[in-house]
């Protein structure tokens, strides 16, 4: 690109255009499942159905998103409203995202800032569950959930699902960048353990914090095999699960308009959370000055 | 306002020894400086004052009062640190603060306080700034500042100039000593730069592999150092060092090439024994043609108010000689050079400390 920039009348204008076509390539494939998606919340179910999706606007979007909101009868399938299956979900992701950063911050400050007997073992304890996926352990975890009662509960949806080993490195990560002269000043200046975590390093992970909010925040809201395990009542439906179990099966033709209409409720949180909290997003992952 | 007493004062890692006993008391109101090259265990003993070592051995008193066991902050001490150890995300004030807010002083104390401290160090301006928005020079200052509000026994300085640059290392030596004065505030001041230590030191204590060489008022330690180890240490362009021999009678010393010295106080019992003859470069003296020693040139260093000529002597021996003025001769040119008697120094050859005299 220099070489470019150095001779700008070889082509120059040419080659600047290049990585901007391949990015709006890139839009485009992102974006046009996105664009289909909307679109088709606003058609009615017999003219998705037939098979020709008109890519323009349709009239039929009040009455969709409003039946998908909060009729549990559709025109074809039963289904939950979505306000009851989003407040699941949301519930579940603001737990999981708190639940994670709080143990996890706790937990990283314990094996980052103290000096205490099979220290290293621990820390590799909890490095190690990060080779260990959800998939791996969902039978053992789903029987004692089930032992505990918690099946069809808030509990049982998020509990499990809150330990982090990926959150307490990425916190551990940090707090070792932070002085020992900091945490030595602390010492002089009188404060404790929970007075140094409360009073520097708390105000310092403030946009770690942010950031993770943003991924665990939608890791929880996508969270799909263990919501279908642990969930039987339609009251506790979550929306991934939901979307799912509104496609019929066979004896019954599927309320497509209403499945697109729920897709579109179901990313709006996520959404919203990555353009409020974009700001930080990006400063907890570059910044480097605390 | 206390002094500070070390009494056999060890640490050790494991095998390995850091501090092998140190004795020092410092006075009510002393400016002390640990100087030593880095890995000398200066930093290391500072430490152990303030409680952030743990003691291996020995005593250490502040105000009279045996500290081994107390957590740092009951110490009565306040650490200004190489780099600042600012808290970042507080404002100027809050940094001073802190340490007060901690100890639960009233609102109105605090204020009062860092109000005092601020206007000492002229912060007045910069309180609701945070560090990041400082220069160098300005962090330091805060640090000072949140050590002078605690009104400690003792401040402790570990290198808080070294993140400096030269010119502002200069203007904060002067600001501390100023303040040192004002304050009259017990001090300990680790550092390894010289200068440093001599202009601000009541008393240095020079520190080689966790041993006390010398300690002395600053130019104690240069007229007379102790060992070749300080010798070498203070002192720029460190002293040139020769091996030498009593002559028979213990009159004087001479050199391998036969250059010899006369003593001003003779030592009998020392005839024909091995000596190391320590000269600065700065005593040294170039004369017009009867000078003992003939030093051919190597090469000249013009600093301006002073010249500095590296050359060797005839049988190949390194001699620095550093003289007032600007250059007076070129490289391969020979010199006449001698030392007035009260200027030699004499070490041991073995010990390398310094024969008394």
């Amino acid at each position: 690109m220099t070489r470019d920039r150095a001779n700008p009348r070889s082509g120059g204008r040419l080659m600047d255009m290049v990585p901007h076509l391949i990015l709006m390539l890139g839009v485009l494939i992102f974006a046009f499942p996105i664009y289909v998606t909307v679109i088709g919340s606003t058609w009615d179910a017999a003219t998705i159905g037939r098979g020709n999706l008109p890519l323009t606007p349709g009239g039929e979007m009040l009455n969709n998103y409003a039946s998908a909101w909060s009729e549990s009868q559709g025109n074809r399938v039963m289904h939950t409203p979505v306000r009851i299956m989003m407040w699941n979900s949301l519930v579940m992701a603001l737990v999981i995202a708190l639940g994670k950063i709080a143990i996890s911050i706790i937990s990283a400050y314990a094996v980052a800032f103290f000096r205490f007997p099979l220290r290293m073992v621990f820390f590799w304890m909890i490095f190690i569950t990060l080779m260990l996926p959800v998939e791996v352990r969902i039978i053992p975890t789903y029987e004692v959930v089930a032992n505990l009662g918690l099946i069809d509960s808030y509990a049982g949806l998020t509990i499990p699902l809150i330990a982090s080993a990926t959150a307490t490195l990425l916190f551990r990560q940090f707090f070792l960048t932070i002085p020992d002269e900091l945490v030595e000043a602390a010492k002089i200046d009188g404060a404790g353990a929970l007075r140094f975590f409360v009073d520097v390093v708390l105000p310092l992970s403030r946009t770690n914090i942010a950031a993770l909010f943003v991924i665990l925040f939608i890791y929880g809201w996508n969270q799909y095999l263990w919501p279908l395990l642990i969930t039987n009542s339609a009251e506790m439906e979550t929306v991934v699960i939901g979307i799912t179990k509104m496609i019929g099966n066979g004896e019954a033709a599927t309320d497509w308009n209403l499945i697109m209409a729920t897709t579109v409720l179901a990313m709006l949180p996520p959404v919203a959370v990555v353009v409020l909290m974009q700001r930080w997003f990006v400063k907890g992952l570059v910044d480097s000055e605390k | 306002m206390a002094t500070v007493d070390l009494n056999r004062v060890r640490k050790s890692y494991g095998a390995v020894e850091a501090i092998k006993g140190i004795d020092i008391g410092v006075a009510d109101g002393e400016f002390l400086v640990l100087l030593g090259p880095s890995g000398c265990g200066k930093s290391t003993l500072l430490r152990m004052v303030a409680g952030l070592e743990s003691i291996t051995g020995g005593e250490i008193a502040i105000g009279g009062r045996v500290v081994n066991g107390l957590e740092p902050k009951d110490r009565d001490i306040a650490m200004v640190f190489q780099n600042y150890a600012l808290y970042p995300h507080m404002s100027v004030f809050d940094n001073m603060a802190y340490g007060l807010k901690i100890r639960g002083l009233p609102k109105a104390e605090i204020q009062a306080r860092v109000a005092k401290a601020a206007e000492i160090l002229e912060l007045g301006r910069f309180l609701d700034r945070r560090p990041s928005q400082l220069s160098g020079g300005q962090r330091q200052r805060v640090a000072m500042g949140r050590a002078i509000v605690r009104e400690p026994a003792a401040f402790l300085f570990d290198e808080p100039l070294s993140n400096l640059d030269a010119k502002l290392r200069t203007q904060m030596r002067v600001e501390i000593k100023r303040l040192q004065d004002r304050l009259g505030i017990t001090s300990l001041y680790v550092t390894h730069d010289q200068v440093e230590a001599m202009t601000l030191a009541d008393r240095i204590l020079v520190m080689n592999h966790g041993v006390a060489e010398q300690v002395g008022t600053p130019l104690e330690v240069y007229q007379r150092p102790a060992s070749l180890f300080v010798a070498g240490f203070i002192g720029s362009p460190p002293m040139n060092v020769l091996d030498a021999r009593f002559d028979a009678a213990g009159q004087g010393v001479a050199l391998p090439g036969g250059t010899a010295f006369l003593l001003p106080r003779p030592r009998p019992d020392m005839a024909g024994r091995p000596i190391k003859l320590g000269v600065r470069p700065e005593h040294l003296a170039v004369t017009s043609g009867d000078g003992p020693l003939i030093v051919t040139v190597d090469l000249v260093e013009a600093l301006g108010a002073d010249t500095v000529v590296y050359g060797r002597l005839p049988d190949g021996e390194g001699m620095v000689v550093r003289v007032a003025g600007l250059p007076f001769c070129r490289e391969g040119e020979t010199l006449r050079v001698g030392a007035p008697p009260d200027a030699l120094h004499l070490f041991d050859a073995e010990t390398g400390r310094r024969l008394a005299d």
